[in-house]
């Protein structure tokens, strides 16, 4: 039939074909409960329809209670002024009351009032209620039963006033009203969770279409990026809506994997052509010494030589290792608070001596607390790097500078030379694995150091600046300044500096000069 | 000294025992987690040498708890390819006394191997350490040679105490960096040499004889001749 179908609507075929395979696919969804709790929309529409009709039923609820509360009130405040007065009349004598009635009966328009009042022998003196109901026995005073009254039936809500005399007094409301209001409620409550059921049932539907439509997206991204691509990324809706942010953080973790991506790449490039050279080398060593040693002597220097070229390929494996440790981000949970004061004095004491032994001066200025968050292990090596450098590329007699202050909310840690520097155009690419400047060329060195400084500075959500010295190249560590810590401690922490050493540490590095 | 070394690839372990019996130690090999374990818990030894990836379903970290589990306190030094900050944490935090990664130096082996056994019996807090005429006093923190008065610098000073504690022993630079300056990290510049001269400068040059000795391709000993 289907088939007959297509045919004769021609190009609309296809679509009505599409939409009658979607109702179908609803239609079975419907039918197999299970397979239609698996969509998240289907089950936010169930939660968000219980939620609505749990709401729905409790405002019903309290509708019903306070509708009908109110009705009752109002019958009892009414019966009970009307009573009041009838009794007072009682004191004028049983006719008087009785013409009382009367009167009122014929003075009510709404027809609802109802009175009886019997005498001693149980006899109907007054009132428009022909017998006594056999439910309003002496001991209730208050009752609601259905009655008759000139033929018409109805339901009320009585009260017993025994009177002197053996005289009894009924007073009444004919409630008919709101029985029947208690009933239109009743229904309205039986009904809304029907219809609300339904409408949710059909939200439900409708939330899954649109959760499908946005997660769709997601997941085809997310397939083609697992199966390589991974310039793919979400379109935004431009909304600002809760989609777009998570579009947003995955965009954002894709460049993130992009890039840690092309660092591996890099790094493979890097080995395979930095290494491959110590590598040949050494292996040329070996062959060469094996083939045409002459004596032992020359034996064992070949080797020797090859030990040391291996060692220095081990140490470029090293820092290639703890430098994409650094990068993954894993040592983020070992941060802690480290006061950068005393460290950083500690490695301008291990590396002024060797300065001078250089002929160079380190000059250093460091304030006595300098607190920071961070892997302290991480942040020495860091520093120990920029000094390496700066040692190994200033001439003797120059004056290298590690300074560290706090500003505008950072902590920067400062290491100056006046060697060559690195030319402007060189300074962005000089934080790469394995760039070597064209001064660097004929130092020893990896050209791993400034990387590992700069996956440093980054792990600590800082930078790497390099700057002119003019002459020589200045280094900036800038990492944020550590989040406030509790008055208390601060105050602690201060005191302990204060005693340790006065107002700061500045010096030339000069062995034997006292100073710490 | 007897040591035990547990170490799976034949070569490394071959090399690693010719060494040590070089050096005058006693050396038992296993080359699996599981008879590690029986041989170091059944006998005693004053160091054990640890590989971490043992075949034998007990691999190093699981052999060292055990053992220490049982309340042997044998010193243990890790030797393991695995090289991250986290390794070396986790090695340390299950009982490891020291923590080497391969490749490796068989001096620096021998060194720390040597410093471990001599770590596992000095028991009592020491207040005097000293070496033919060098006499250092730890609590005055004084330091006199043949009678004569030595000033150091508070950094000097624990340099010399290191080489002091660890007398007729090779320290290497790595050792220095890390006991000395609790540093783990290998500066490219030779830092340490140099503070080790200003070091002699002070407390060998102005006396007929040197105490401290460099150990070619290894580092350096205080030694009274």
């Amino acid at each position: 039939m289907a088939g007959g179908l297509t045919a004769r609507t021609g190009f609309l075929g296809p679509r009505l074909a599409r939409a009658r395979a979607h109702l179908r696919r609803q239609w079975w969804l419907l039918m197999h409960p299970r397979t239609l709790m698996r969509s998240a929309g289907v089950r936010f529409g169930l939660i968000y329809a219980a939620l609505f009709s749990a709401c729905a039923l409790a405002l019903a609820a309290f509708l019903w209670w306070s509708t009908a509360g109110l009705l009752d009130r109002q019958a009892d405040a009414a019966i009970n002024a009307d009573a009041q007065g009838l009794v007072e009349h009682f004191l004028d004598g049983p006719a008087v009351l009785a013409e009382i009635i009367q009167e009122r009966l014929v003075a009510n328009i709404n027809d609802d009032a109802i009175y009886l009042l019997t005498d001693a022998q149980g006899q109907p003196v007054a009132g428009n209620l022909a017998t006594w109901p056999a439910a309003m026995t002496p001991d209730v005073s208050i009752a609601e039963l259905p009655i008759d009254r000139a033929g018409v039936h109805g339901f009320a809500r009585i009260h017993q006033f025994v009177l002197p005399g053996g005289f009894h007094l009924l007073v009444g409301r004919d409630v008919q009203g709101r029985v029947q209001m208690r009933r239109i409620l009743g229904d309205a409550l039986l009904w809304t969770p029907a219809i609300v059921l339904v409408m949710a049932i059909l939200g439900a539907l409708v939330m899954r279409g649109l959760f499908r439509a946005t997660l769709s997206e997601i997941a085809a991204t997310a397939s083609a990026v697992s199966r390589g691509d991974l310039t793919r990324r979400l379109r935004l809706s431009g909304l600002g809506d809760e989609f777009d942010r998570v579009a947003e953080e995955i965009n954002h973790m894709l460049e993130r994997l992009a890039s840690l991506m092309d660092g591996v790449r890099q790094v493979s490039n890097a080995i395979a052509h930095d290494l491959r050279t110590p590598i040949t080398r050494a292996r040329a060593r070996l062959e060469d010494a094996a083939r045409s040693a002459q004596s032992e002597a020359d034996l064992r220097a070949a080797i020797e030589r090859a030990q040391s070229d291996l060692d220095d390929i081990v140490k470029v494996f090293q820092a290639l290792l703890r430098i994409s440790e650094i990068e993954a981000g894993a040592r983020r949970s070992a941060f802690a608070r480290v006061d950068l004061g005393p460290l950083l004095f500690d490695l301008a004491e291990l590396y002024a001596a060797a300065a001078e032994e250089r002929g160079q001066t380190l000059a250093y200025q460091i304030p006595p607390i300098l607190p920071a968050f961070g892997d302290r292990d991480m942040l020495q090596q860091a520093v120990a790097n920029l000094l390496d450098n700066a040692l190994k590329f200033s001439p003797p007699g120059s004056t290298i500078r590690l300074e560290a202050k706090s500003v505008a909310g950072r902590v920067e840690i400062l290491v100056a030379d006046q060697g060559a520097g690195i030319p402007a155009g060189d300074r962005k690419r000089a934080t790469e694995r394995f760039f070597r400047g064209e001064q660097a060329r004929n130092t020893p060195g990896s050209g791993l150091g400034l990387a590992l400084v700069a996956a440093v500075a980054t792990l600590h959500d800082g930078e790497l600046r390099l700057e002119d010295n003019a002459p020589g190249l200045q280094a900036v560590i800038s990492l944020p300044a550590p989040r406030a810590v509790p008055a208390a401690k601060r105050a602690n922490a201060g005191k302990a500096g204060v005693g340790k050493m006065a107002a700061g540490r500045t010096g030339a590095g000069r062995a034997g000069e006292p100073e710490g | 000294m007897r040591i035990l070394v547990v170490e799976d690839d034949k070569d490394v372990a071959g090399f690693i025992l010719k060494g040590l019996k070089e050096a005058g130690h006693v050396v038992e090999h296993a080359d699996n987690g599981r008879d590690g374990l029986f041989l170091a818990a059944s006998e005693n030894f004053d160091a054990i040498v640890l590989d971490r990836m043992l075949p034998g379903g007990v691999d190093g970290l699981r052999l060292l708890e055990t053992l220490r589990s049982q309340n042997n306190q044998t010193p243990v030094l890790f030797l393991s390819a695995l090289a991250q900050v986290d390794d070396r944490v986790k090695g340390l935090k299950a009982g490891g006394d020291d923590y080497m990664t391969k490749p490796f130096a068989f001096a620096e082996l021998l060194a720390r191997v040597e410093a471990l056994t001599r770590r596992g019996k000095t028991e009592a807090p020491v207040t005097r350490l000293a070496a033919g005429d060098l006499e250092m006093d730890l609590l005055s923190r004084s330091v006199r040679r043949a009678g004569q008065k030595i000033d150091l610098q508070p950094r000097e000073f624990r340099l010399l105490e290191y080489l002091l504690r660890h007398a007729g022993q090779v320290v290497t630079r790595t050792m220095l960096l890390e006991g000395v300056w609790d540093y783990h990290f290998d500066p490219q510049t030779n830092v340490i040499d140099v503070h080790v001269s200003r070091l002699r400068q002070k407390v060998d040059k102005p006396f007929p004889t040197a105490l401290i000795h460099t150990v070619r391709n290894a580092g350096y000993m205080l030694r009274a001749e």
